[in-house]
């Protein structure tokens, strides 16, 4: 691929962007910093989530990678291209797909199929080769044997499966996921985020994952929390997860097991902080004397 | 529930009516319309009811799915047929206390009876063998050449596609806000027509602002899939004519062809 | 029978919503019939607070809805305090009043100038005068936590939880004496869900109003309710206390549900030698319980 370019897939410098507030007869009232001086570098086929309580700026700034907005200040470069190049425009939105929170506000076909082949057509791909793409796509995300079905009488966790597979029909180098998995029951959930996991570990898809629903993470390379539009807390899943009361004061928390790791190591027993999964609980407590 | 209602009431069948390219059946149906205000001859209605029949054969749709849409239109039957029986002016036939047949009016009234009839039966027909996807994109393709006249054929019929895609889902979302307006007591079924249509508010409010609110969700996601009007779109699935298509057209033709000489010549 | 259904049974007198052999088909003349509620009797007495779980489609959706009689049975009998609420000249606006009912994303049914305008239109609907309904508005939005500041502000400037509580007020305002919630922490985030569940079970200490709360998560429910019913496949499958139905965490998971995070990782604990209990389902239970057989 490119080894010489040692820049990251979605890069950004500074990014800052203001929204001017107005009061019901148009006067200004303010200026809001939803995204705030926010440096980000994301190599190829990783796996990033980015976390943060309603209104700390996540969305906001998911929507920058992909040109829905642009920045007030600072840069956005996506595969080396900048976002605020109108020529490359497209090319910048088929590398950097998105799929959005609600199942059925993205979902523009009457049929499955139709809607996974709805990206190709607009790039110009020839027929042939549609058919092709949203075959394969569908079959990567387990929902090829409803491709001749309505998305009325799918699943949440199924359209949102349809959706992801339209946007990979595009073939794109990263995938962004804003909340994904906010409207779905936790079945629904774990079948979106089995199908990600998926397309990062097999097909070597960068994801960029937005989310408050901590469970999700455990297997991101790097995760960032956000709050007031700035990067409050950067690291491995293990190195947030230490960190019970700083995340407990960004409106977040952390899986049970975690929790109950903590509060057992705050009344004295020795515990590791991080604690992500029951197996490893399990093996740090047996290892504790007294067992 | 809801979501399960398909509009224009597509009946699934395997018929050579099915397969039919859409474009025919659209120029069909409005052929077949046309033809029916050219006719004005019993022989003509014949060979129309005949042309009409053999279709409804070969779409393999029970009898009894077409005569469905007839129910709605019962009542403009009924007014149509009552005004020009006997309201028109001619040969009187019959008197019931001060109102008049005439002869006129009774022929009058049978052939507008016919003709709605036939009408209704006609474009029932094409819903029910047509998805309205393929009808978007028959009327999407037909129209093409109107864009040369700066008509914007394209987004004209992908807000046709997106409404119907979007229809059963805002059904289903007014029975929500009813319901739980309910659950708070309001009440959309007793009072006179100002208190039913002030009840409406709270039903139409938040129905509209869902509305917008996908709208512009959904305009986000059709941009961040590469969407920007239809300049260089390719077809997932293109309409082609076929040799069944091309035999159609020509069966239409004979069909008009003949119409025409019965009214010429009888 | 449980213990819970035979404490009950003495107390029917005070009983609030009893539901007698209720079914439920619906498209009950076409070829697509669904039987969506199978034989339900269920008896809900007053102050309890509690869960209903169960997969999408097992039918707590239908229920809840036959609750406030907003869908009326096609087999059995609901009675609210001792009268059947089909009953010919049954009140069912009053029935609403008792009965309150909100939806998942009720944010969705706002639709006033103002925010106390849209909490005021529950009570002017049960006809109540101006200054009672005001009255009750401020009440309400008092209840839920929302600053006054608020409350002249079009609802649809405020944030997503705040709507969210607007929405909420608006059936406290109507006075229920039971309270239904579908998926209240639905969409928020971490804080958020902790902080609407606080504020009902806030609510419920405070005035005495039975809930039933229709949830997805275990760790929710098992935290807040004394009661759990869960329904699968329209039926009853479990009632009981929390303990007690997260025992069969075996058979909540072959119904798509599961226990809370806690009850497994007890589980895997027991597995390994450790003399712990089991049957906890919350971080507080199996603090005390692991400290227990630390010898701490």
């Amino acid at each position: 691929m490119d080894e010489g370019n040692t820049m990251g897939i979605i890069k950004t410098d500074k990014l800052t962007f203001e929204y001017i507030r107005r009061d019901e007869e148009g006067n200004v009232e303010g200026i809001t910093r939803a995204v705030d001086e926010v440096d980000l570098d994301i190599r190829q086929g990783d796996f990033i989530a980015i976390l943060g309580h309603n209104g700390s700026g996540k969305s906001t700034l998911a929507k920058h990678i992909n040109a829905i907005l642009y920045p007030t200040e600072g840069t956005v470069w996506v595969d080396g291209m900048d976002t605020q190049d109108e020529s490359r425009l497209w090319d910048i939105r088929q590398e950097a797909g998105m799929v959005f929170q609600n199942p059925d506000n993205q979902i523009i076909g009457q049929v499955v199929e139709e809607d996974v082949g709805f990206g190709p057509e607009n790039m110009g791909v020839p027929t042939k080769e549609i058919w092709e793409r949203v075959e394969e796509s569908l079959k990567a995300v387990g929902m090829y044997e409803y491709r001749k079905h309505s998305p009325n009488k799918l699943s949440g966790g199924q359209k949102q499966r349809v959706s992801i597979a339209g946007v990979i029909a595009m073939h794109p180098k990263c995938i962004i996921l804003d909340e994904p998995t906010a409207m779905l029951d936790p079945n629904g959930r774990k079948e979106v985020i089995r199908a990600v996991r998926a397309l990062n570990d097999v097909e070597g898809i960068t994801v960029v994952l937005i989310t408050h629903y901590m469970e999700e993470i455990i297997h991101a390379d790097m995760v960032f929390v956000m709050d007031q539009g700035h990067i409050a807390m950067e690291g491995t899943p293990r190195e947030i997860f230490s960190r019970v009361e700083e995340l407990q004061e960004l409106r977040l928390d952390v899986p049970q097991v975690t929790l109950l790791a903590h509060e057992l190591r705050q009344k004295g027993v020795n515990l590791p902080e991080g604690i992500l999964t029951i197996e490893e609980f399990t093996e740090a407590l047996m290892a504790v004397p007294g067992c | 529930m809801i979501r399960d209602i398909t509009l224009g009431q597509y009946y699934q069948a395997d018929s050579v009516i099915h397969k039919l390219d859409p474009r025919v059946k659209l120029v069909a149906t409005i052929g077949f319309i046309i033809s029916l205000f050219v006719v004005d001859s019993w022989v003509g209605y014949v060979v129309a009811a005949l042309f009409l029949a053999c279709m409804i054969k070969l779409s393999k749709v029970p009898f009894g799915y077409m005569v469905k849409g007839m129910k709605a239109i019962v009542f403009i039957l009924l007014i149509t047929v009552v005004f020009n029986l006997f309201l028109t002016p001619g040969e009187p036939l019959v008197t019931l206390w001060k109102l008049t047949i005439t002869k006129e009016g009774l022929r009058i009234a049978v052939m507008m009876a016919v003709r709605l009839s036939f009408l209704i039966v006609g474009s029932s027909l094409m819903t029910l063998t047509t998805t309205p996807n393929s009808l978007t994109d028959g009327m999407e393709k037909l129209m093409g050449p109107l864009k040369h006249v700066k008509v914007p054929v394209h987004e004209v019929s992908m807000m046709m596609s997106i409404a119907l895609r979007f229809i059963p889902i805002l059904l289903e979302e007014t029975d929500k806000i009813m319901k739980a307006q309910i659950a708070r007591g309001a009440d959309f079924e007793s009072g006179n027509l100002i208190k039913k249509a002030k009840a409406m508010v709270p039903l139409l409010v938040p129905l509209f602002i869902s509305a917008f609110r996908r709208a512009n969700d959904l305009a986000m996601a059709m941009e961040a899939r590469c969407y920007r009007g239809g300049e260089h779109r390719t077809k997932m699935k293109p309409l082609c004519y076929r040799g069944a298509d091309r035999v159609a057209y020509c069966v239409l033709l004979l069909y008009f062809a003949g119409c025409v000489a019965i009214r010429v010549w009888l | 029978m449980s213990d819970v259904e035979n404490r009950d049974k003495e107390e029917t007198k005070i009983m609030s919503l009893i539901l007698d052999h209720v079914n439920y088909i619906y498209g009950e003349d076409t070829a697509l019939a669904v039987h969506a509620l199978k034989d339900i009797n269920l008896v809900i007495p007053d102050g309890q607070f509690i869960g209903l779980i169960g997969h999408t489609g097992s039918g707590k959706s239908t229920l809840v809805q036959h609750l406030n009689g907003l869908i009326r049975p096609t087999g059995g009998a609901i009675y609210y305090n001792g009268e059947d609420i089909h009953d010919k000249d049954y009140d069912k606006k009053k029935l609403r009043s008792k009965v309150g009912l909100v939806f998942q994303y009720p944010e969705h049914q706002l639709f006033e100038i103002d925010v106390f305008k849209d909490v005021c239109f529950g009570p002017k609907n049960l006809g109540l005068s101006q200054k009672e309904t005001e009255l009750r508005a401020y009440a309400a939005l008092k209840q839920v936590g929302l600053a006054d500041e608020y409350f002249y502000q079009s609802p649809f400037d405020l944030s997503g939880g705040q709507k969210r509580r607007v929405a909420i007020a608006g059936v406290l305002a109507m006075k229920p004496d039971i309270l239904i919630l579908d998926e209240p922490t639905a969409g928020l985030d971490p804080k958020g869900r902790d902080e609407i569940l606080d504020q009902i079970a806030k609510l419920k200490e405070e005035t005495g109003i039975t809930v039933i709360l229709v949830s997805h998560s275990m760790e929710d429910v098992a935290e807040y309710v004394e009661r759990i019913i869960v329904m699968s496949r329209g039926s009853v499958l479990y009632d009981d206390t929390p303990r007690e139905v997260f025992r069969h965490y075996k058979e909540l998971e072959q119904v798509g549900l599961a226990a809370p995070q806690v009850t497994y990782i007890m589980q895997a604990l027991a597995k390994q030698g450790m003399k712990v209990d089991t049957a906890v389902t919350t971080i507080r239970e199996a603090k005390q319980s692991i400290l227990q057989s630390l010898g701490k």
